[in-house]
C-alpha cells in the first residue's frame, strides 16, 4: 500500500507530519522502530484503509470468529501434541504408568498417546483441549454458515466466500476424523476399519482406492502416518489458505449488517476496528481459549486408555465416530440392503450411497444453492443488507427441512443408543428413521413455511394497525376492540426494509428466445411462484398513508398520550377489508 | 443521511433508498444515547476497578499454574461430588484456563464499558472495479497479448498448452506406488485367501488354547483366531487376524437349519463363522443364543446362524461365510480348509450375489 | 458389689446364674462363630425339599410344577433340567425371576428371596438335572489378582464382552428391545454367574473354554476400571463421541454464544 515516492522523504517533511498533540511515552518510545519499518514496507500506508474500519455488532456475527478460534486454539494445542506423538504402527509392548494395560501389545502412536495421557504434564490436558476445540471447531463453522444462511449473506457479492466456507467445512470435518484415527485406539479402529470396507465398495474403482489408500489391506502399517501427513500439513496448510482468503474477502466487502434506521446498502455502522473491536474480538478470543481450556480440565473426553489399542477382533457396543460424522453414520445405518449384480460385477449400492452419496448431496446443495437462489430471483444487484428469516419464508423452510434431515440422519446414528436410553425396540427405531428421513423434512418444510408467513403477518398488522397496547375497548354494542398504538419510524423502517421477489406468471413475449431459452425462462417463472407466491408483500407507502388516515379519522380527539381511541364505525371497515 | 447514495465508484448496483422499495423513509441513525459509564463517574470507576480486578487475577492464576505443573504428582485424584478426576490435570486446566478467560473478560468489559462506543459509518463501495480500471485491465491485456506475439504465431500456444498438460503426467505417475495394485492375482493373494488352512487348529482368542466340542455347551460362543495367527508379529499380525477372526457357536441341531452341502462344516451342532462382518468389516460377537441371531453393534446388520449366516436385518448383503471345521487326532476343533468365499465387504470386481444362497458353496 | 455377695444364699440365685450363663454362651457363639455357609449342596434333602415347595408356590406356573417347561401363549417358561444350581442363583437373587410379566427380556427388580431360600431353589432345581454349580467363592475373589492378570483381563473382556456391554460395561443394545445390562457396581459372583450360565440371550462361556482363571480375570479388570476415576474430568455418561458431541455442542457452543451476546449487548444506558 505505500504510495511510490519520488524522492526519500526528508527529515523537515516527516516533522511536518507528526501530530501536534503531545505524545506520551509508548509513541515516543514506539516511534524509532516504527518509521524503521514504515521506510522499508511502507505499513503506515495501511491505516487509512484498515485502522478504523468497521465492524457492526451482533452476537451472531461472532459465530464464525468461534471457529476462527478454536482453529488458532488447535494449531497451538495441536503442535504441543506433536511433539511427544509417534505417528508409528510399529508394535510395542507397553510398560508405561496405566497399569491395566501393562504387558499388552499395541501400536507405538497408542503408546505415546498413552504416554501424553498419563506421563508428560498437562499431556492430557492438552489432549482434551485439541479434541473440545475440534469438535466445538465444526460445530460452529455449522451454526456461522447457518447464520449466514437463513440471513441472505450468501448473495452477491458474497457467492464465492459462500464456498470457500463449504470448503472449509468439508476440510474441518476430514481433518477431525483424520485426527482422532491417529491415536490408533480401538473405537477409531474400528472408525477406520469401516471406511476401509467402504472404500473397498465403491463401484469401478474401490479396491484400488482401498489398496493406494492403506498400502495394501488394512491395516497395514502406512495408514497412521500417511493420516497424520494429511492431518498435520496437508489439511491445515489449505485451511489456512482459505481462511486468509475468506477474511480478506469480509474486509474486501465489508460486513454486512442487519437493517435499520440509518443502515442501508450503501454503508455499515458500527465501531471501528481500533480499539473496540480490537478489545472485543481479542478479549473473545482469550474467551475462547479459556473456555475450551476449561473444558479439557474438567469434561473427560476420547478416554483411549478404557478403549484398549486396535484390535481388529475386538469392538464395542455403542460404535460411534465423532458427531459431525454421525449423518453419514446414521445413513449408513438405516440403508436397506442393496446390492446389484451386474455380470460379473458388484454393485454395493448400501454402502456407496449413503457413504459416498450423502457426504456429496450435503456439500453439494450448500455450495449450490446460493447460485439457485440467484437463478430463481434473477436478482443482480448486491445484498449487503440481511435478510430476516421471515422475510424469506421459502429459503427458511429448505434450511430448516435440511436441518431436520440431518438431525433425523444423526439420531440415526445413534440408534442403538436411542434404543438402550428410551427402552425402544433397536429395529424398531431404524425402520422408523427409514421414513422419516423423507417425510420429516417436507413436514418441517410445510410448517415453517407457514411459521414465517404468520410471523410476515404479524409484522403486516403492526405496520398497518400500529403496536397492540393490551388495553381492551368494549363499544356500547358489546363489541371488543384493542387499541393500538402506531410504532416509531424507526421500527417501521425496520420492518419495512427488506426484499421483495415478486412470483412471476408464464412469460408471454417470446420474441428473440430461442426454445431453450424459452423453457429455461418459463422454468426459472414456475420456481419464483414456488418461492414466493405465499410471501406476504409489504405494504405500499400508500397503504400506510392510508392506514394511517383511517386511525386518525374519525377521532374524537387524540389523547393527551398520544393514544388514539377506535370506535365502532371504524372496525367495521376493519373487519370489511 | 436517509437519501445516501453510495460514495463509491461509479457503476456501482448497490441500491439505493426509494420511494418504491422503502415506503417508510429512513429516519436515519438513532441519536447516541451514552451509556452509564459515560455520564456517571462511579460507575466508569467500578467498571474500571472490575477490568483491574479481572486483569489483575491473571499473574496469580499464570503463576498457580507454574506451581501446580511442579508441586502436584500424576496420580492423585479429586473426589468431589460428581467430579471425580485426576488433580493434576483439572488444576493445571483450571488455573490456565481461568487465567485466560479473565484475561478477556477483562479486555471485553474495557471496549463494552468504557472505550468510546459512539457509532461510526462507512461507506460501501461496489465490489465490482470501476469502469476505468476495466478499460485499462482489457487495453492493457490486448497489448500484452500482442506483445507477446502469440496471435501471430499461435503454434507456440497450442504447443504451450499440449507441453503444460503433460509435464502434470511424471507427477501422477509418480504416485502409482502408493499401494500395490489389486490386480486379480494380488486379490487372490490377499484380500480373497486368509491363513486358515487345511489342520489348522481353532484356538480360543488372547489365551491361543484349543478346545474339544465336549467342552462346549449349547448356547455357548467362543471367539476364536487359527493357532497359526501367533507366529505372526506387528502389522502382518494385524492384517491376518482382520481376515481370520471368527467365532465358534454351539446350538441345538433341532432348532437350527443346516442345508445338505453343509452337514459335514459342522460337529454336532458347533458351527464356526468369520467375525468379519461383510458390510464393512466390523468384527462381529453379539450373540443371541436363543434367537441364533448374531447384531453387529456398528450399523446393526442381523446375521440368522442358524440358516447359514444369512442376513435377516440390516445393511448387510452378502451372508456370513462359514468356516467347515471337523476333529483332529486328539478331538480338538480344527478347519477343514480356508473360506471358500472371501470375508469382509464386498467389492466390484467379484459378483457375489451367489454367496448367500443357502449351502450352494 | 456387696449387693449381690450379701444375695448369694437367695434360692433362686441357681437359676438365675444358670440363665445368665447359657445367655453369655450363646451371645459369645453368636459373636464368634462363623456364619454357616449357605450352599446349594444337592445332598442335603432338606434343603432340596424346601426348594421344592418355594418353585412351586414361585416358578411352577411358567416352568412347571416338575421344571418341565411351559411355552404356550403368553407362558415362556423354558425347561429348567440342565440349567444348573449357578443358573437359578444368578436369575433369583438378581431379581430376574420371577418375571413380572412375560416379555422380551427379565428385568432386575428387587429380590425378595432370602439367601437361605436362593440356595434352597437352587438346590432343588440342580437335582431336574446337571448343571454348572454355584461357584466357590476363591473363583471369583479378586483381592490379590496381580497386574498382568489384570491386563489379560482387559484384553479378555474386550475380545469377548465388549461387543455386547461396551467398552467399560456401560451396557448395549440388542435387537427387538432387548440389551445388554450395565456392569458397574455389580458384586463378582453376579458376574461370574453370568459367564458361566448365559442368561437369557448372553451367550454362555463354560469353564473349560473360558477358565475360571480367566473369568477372575476379567472381573478383576472391571473391578479396577470402575473404581478408578475418569482422569479427564466428568464422564457425561459414558457413551462415548455422542454424548461428548451433544456436550460440544450444549456447553461449548452454547456458552460461547452466551459470551457472544454478552460482548454485542448494550450495556445499561444513561437514559
Amino acid at each position: 500500500m505505500a504510495q511510490p515516492a519520488a524522492t526519500v522523504p526528508d527529515e523537515s517533511a516527516v516533522q511536518a507530519q507528526t501530530p501536534k498533540k503531545e505524545l506520551g511515552p509508548v509513541f515516543k518510545v514506539a516511534a524509532g522502530p516504527t518509521k524503521y519499518l514504515d521506510d522499508r514496507l511502507g505499513i503506515a500506508g495501511l491505516g487509512r484503509p484498515f485502522l478504523r474500519k468497521v465492524f457492526p455488532d451482533h452476537w451472531s456475527f461472532l459465530l464464525g470468529e468461534i471457529a476462527l478460534y478454536s482453529f488458532i486454539v488447535l494449531i497451538l494445542s495441536g503442535i504441543f501434541l506433536t511433539i511427544w506423538f509417534k505417528p508409528s504402527m510399529a508394535e510395542i509392548e507397553y510398560e508405561g504408568t496405566y497399569e491395566l494395560l501393562r504387558g499388552i501389545q499395541m501400536s507405538e502412536a497408542y503408546a505415546s498417546t498413552l504416554g501424553l495421557s498419563f506421563d508428560i504434564r498437562g499431556g492430557l490436558l492438552l489432549r482434551q483441549m485439541h479434541h473440545w476445540a475440534a469438535a466445538v471447531f465444526v460445530a460452529a463453522m455449522l451454526a456461522h454458515s447457518l447464520r449466514i444462511f437463513f440471513t441472505g449473506a450468501f448473495r452477491k457479492p458474497r457467492e464465492i466466500n459462500w464456498l470457500i466456507g463449504v470448503a472449509m467445512l468439508t476440510l474441518g470435518i476430514i481433518n477431525g476424523f483424520t485426527g482422532y484415527s491417529l491415536p490408533d485406539d480401538l473405537l477409531s479402529g474400528t472408525g477406520l476399519r469401516f471406511v476401509d470396507g467402504l472404500i473397498r465398495s465403491i463401484p469401478v474403482i474401490g479396491t484400488w482406492a482401498e489398496f493406494f489408500t492403506f498400502a495394501g489391506e488394512f491395516p497395514g502399517e502406512l495408514i497412521i502416518p500417511r493420516l497424520y501427513m494429511v492431518h498435520i500439513l496437508l489439511v491445515p496448510a489449505l485451511l489456512l489458505g482459505l481462511i486468509a482468503a475468506h477474511l480478506a474477502l469480509v474486509v474486501y466487502h465489508k460486513h454486512t449488517q442487519y437493517g435499520g434506521p440509518g443502515r442501508t446498502e450503501g454503508n455499515v455502522v458500527g465501531f471501528p476496528v481500533f480499539p473496540v473491536y480490537a478489545a472485543k474480538a481479542g478479549g473473545f478470543f482469550l474467551i475462547v481459549f479459556g473456555v475450551l481450556t476449561l473444558m479439557g480440565a474438567t469434561m473427560q473426553i476420547n478416554p483411549v486408555w478404557v478403549f484398549g489399542p486396535y484390535n481388529p477382533a475386538e469392538v464395542t457396543a455403542g460404535s460411534q465416530p465423532d458427531w459431525y460424522m454421525g449423518f453419514v453414520e446414521g445413513g449408513i445405518r438405516i440403508m436397506p440392503n442393496w446390492e446389484w449384480h451386474i455380470g460379473s460385477t458388484t454393485w454395493s449400492w448400501n454402502v456407496a450411497i449413503p457413504g459416498l452419496g450423502l457426504m456429496g448431496l450435503f456439500f453439494g446443495l450448500m455450495a449450490i444453492y446460493p447460485f439457485v437462489e440467484a437463478w430463481v430471483t434473477g436478482d443482480k444487484r448486491e445484498h449487503h443488507v440481511l435478510d430476516r428469516p421471515r422475510n424469506a419464508p421459502t429459503r427458511t423452510a429448505f434450511g430448516v427441512a435440511a436441518i431436520t434431515g440431518y438431525s433425523l440422519l444423526m439420531i440415526g446414528g445413534g440408534n442403538d443408543l436411542v434404543a438402550t436410553q428410551f427402552d425402544v425396540s433397536l429395529n424398531a427405531v431404524t425402520n422408523f428413521l427409514r421414513v422419516a428421513v423423507f417425510v420429516g423434512p417436507v413436514i418441517a418444510f410445510l410448517v415453517t413455511k407457514r411459521i414465517c408467513i404468520g410471523l410476515q403477518r404479524a409484522d403486516h398488522d403492526r405496520l398497518i394497525h400500529g403496536a397492540e397496547s393490551g388495553v381492551i375497548d368494549r363499544a356500547p354494542s358489546g363489541k371488543y376492540s384493542e387499541r393500538h398504538r402506531p410504532i416509531g419510524p424507526g421500527e417501521a423502517f425496520r420492518l419495512i426494509e427488506h426484499d421483495e421477489t415478486p412470483a412471476l406468471l408464464p412469460v408471454t413475449d417470446v420474441d428473440g428466445m430461442s426454445v431453450r431459452e424459452i423453457r429455461g425462462e418459463q422454468l426459472r417463472r414456475r420456481a419464483t411462484r414456488f418461492f414466493f407466491i405465499d410471501t406476504l408483500r409489504r405494504p405500499t407507502r400508500a397503504e400506510l398513508e392510508e392506514a394511517a388516515r383511517h386511525h386518525a379519522h374519525g377521532h374524537d380527539e387524540i389523547g393527551a398520550d398520544g393514544e388514539h381511541h377506535a370506535i365502532e364505525a371504524e372496525e367495521e371497515h376493519h373487519l370489511a377489508k | 443521511m436517509s437519501d445516501d447514495t453510495s460514495q463509491g465508484r461509479p457503476g456501482t448496483e448497490v441500491a439505493t433508498v426509494d420511494e418504491e422499495r422503502y415506503p417508510v423513509p429512513d429516519p436515519g441513525l438513532e441519536p447516541h444515547i451514552p451509556r452509564l459509564t459515560d455520564v456517571d463517574e462511579r460507575a466508569a470507576n467500578r467498571a474500571t476497578r472490575q477490568v483491574a480486578t479481572f486483569f489483575g487475577l491473571v499473574p496469580l492464576l499464570s503463576i498457580g499454574f507454574v506451581v501446580v505443573y511442579f508441586a502436584v504428582p500424576g496420580n492423585v485424584w479429586v473426589d468431589f461430588g460428581p467430579l471425580r478426576a485426576n488433580t493434576r490435570n483439572l488444576l493445571l486446566g483450571l488455573t490456565f484456563g481461568l487465567a485466560l478467560l479473565f484475561l478477556g473478560i477483562g479486555a471485553v468489559q474495557w471496549g463494552r464499558k468504557l472505550m468510546d462506543d459512539e457509532e461510526k459509518i462507512d461507506y460501501r463501495h461496489s465490489a465490482a472495479s470501476s469502469d476505468d480500471d476495466k478499460n485499462y485491465m482489457l487495453t492493457e491485456l490486448d497489448k500484452v497479448v500482442d506483445e507477446s506475439k502469440l496471435t501471430r504465431r499461435k503454434i507456440i500456444g497450442r504447443t504451450l498448452l499440449a507441453a503444460l498438460a503433460t509435464i502434470l503426467l511424471p507427477m501422477i505417475a509418480g504416485l502409482a506406488d502408493l499401494g500395490p495394485w489389486p490386480t486379480k492375482k494380488k486379490r487372490a493373494e490377499t484380500i480373497e485367501r486368509t491363513i486358515w488352512a487345511p489342520g489348522i487348529r481353532v484356538v480360543q482368542d488372547v489365551t491361543f488354547e484349543p478346545f474339544k466340542p465336549e467342552d462346549i455347551e449349547v448356547g455357548q460362543l467362543i471367539n476364536a483366531e487359527p493357532a497359526n495367527l501367533q507366529d505372526l508379529h506387528g502389522s502382518e499380525y494385524q492384517t491376518e487376524k482382520a481376515k481370520a477372526a471368527v467365532i465358534v457357536v454351539r446350538m441345538d441341531p433341532n432348532t437350527i437349519t443346516i442345508p445338505p452341502s453343509r452337514q459335514d462344516w459342522q460337529i454336532g451342532g458347533i458351527l464356526c463363522y468369520s467375525k468379519i462382518c461383510t458390510h464393512v468389516g466390523c468384527p462381529i460377537s453379539l450373540w443371541e443364543q436363543q434367537t441364533h441371531h448374531l447384531l453387529c453393534p456398528c450399523h446393526q446388520s442381523t446375521f440368522d446362524l442358524g440358516n447359514s449366516g444369512v442376513v435377516v436385518f440390516g445393511p448387510a448383503k452378502r451372508a456370513l461365510p462359514q468356516l467347515p471345521i471337523a476333529l483332529d487326532a486328539e478331538g480338538y476343533i480344527i478347519a477343514q480348509r480356508d473360506f471358500t468365499v472371501p470375508v469382509g465387504p464386498s467389492y466390484f470386481e467379484r459378483d457375489s450375489r451367489n454367496d448367500y444362497e443357502v449351502g450352494d458353496n | 458389689m456387696r449387693l449381690l455377695s450379701s444375695r448369694r444364699r437367695h434360692p433362686a440365685a441357681k437359676a438365675l446364674l444358670l440363665v445368665f450363663g447359657l445367655f453369655m454362651m450363646g451371645a459369645l457363639y453368636t459373636v464368634t462363630a462363623p456364619p454357616a455357609p449357605v450352599s446349594a449342596e444337592t445332598g442335603n434333602s432338606q434343603q432340596v425339599a424346601e426348594g421344592k415347595a418355594l418353585f412351586a408356590v414361585g416358578c411352577a406356573s411358567c416352568h412347571g410344577l416338575n421344571g418341565e417347561g411351559q411355552i404356550s401363549g403368553t407362558i415362556q417358561g423354558p425347561p429348567l433340567a440342565g440349567v444348573g444350581a449357578a443358573a437359578v442363583d444368578f436369575q433369583v437373587s438378581t431379581g430376574r425371576m420371577p418375571m413380572a410379566r412375560p416379555g422380551e427380556q427379565a428385568a432386575v427388580k428387587p429380590n425378595r428371596y432370602s439367601e437361605e431360600e436362593v440356595a434352597a431353589l437352587a438346590a432343588y432345581v440342580a437335582t431336574l438335572g446337571p448343571g454348572p454349580a454355584i461357584p466357590e467363592p476363591a473363583e471369583y475373589d479378586t483381592a490379590n489378582i496381580s497386574a498382568e492378570d489384570l491386563a489379560r483381563g482387559g484384553e479378555l473382556f474386550r475380545t469377548n464382552c465388549s461387543a455386547c456391554h461396551n467398552f467399560e460395561g456401560a451396557g448395549g443394545a440388542l435387537p427387538n428391545g432387548k440389551y445388554a445390562p450395565p456392569l458397574k457396581g455389580l458384586d463378582n459372583k453376579r458376574l461370574y454367574l453370568a459367564m458361566l450360565t448365559g442368561p437369557q440371550q448372553m451367550p454362555v462361556f463354560s469353564d473349560e473354554v473360558l477358565t475360571p482363571e480367566d473369568k477372575r480375570a476379567i472381573i478383576g479388570y472391571l473391578n479396577v476400571l470402575h473404581e478408578r476415576p475418569a482422569d479427564g474430568g466428568l464422564a457425561l455418561g459414558g457413551l462415548g463421541p455422542v454424548s461428548e458431541g451433544l456436550w460440544a455442542w450444549i456447553i461449548g457452543l452454547g456458552g460461547l454464544i452466551c459470551f457472544a451476546i454478552w460482548i454485542a449487548a448494550k450495556g445499561a444506558k444513561a437514559k
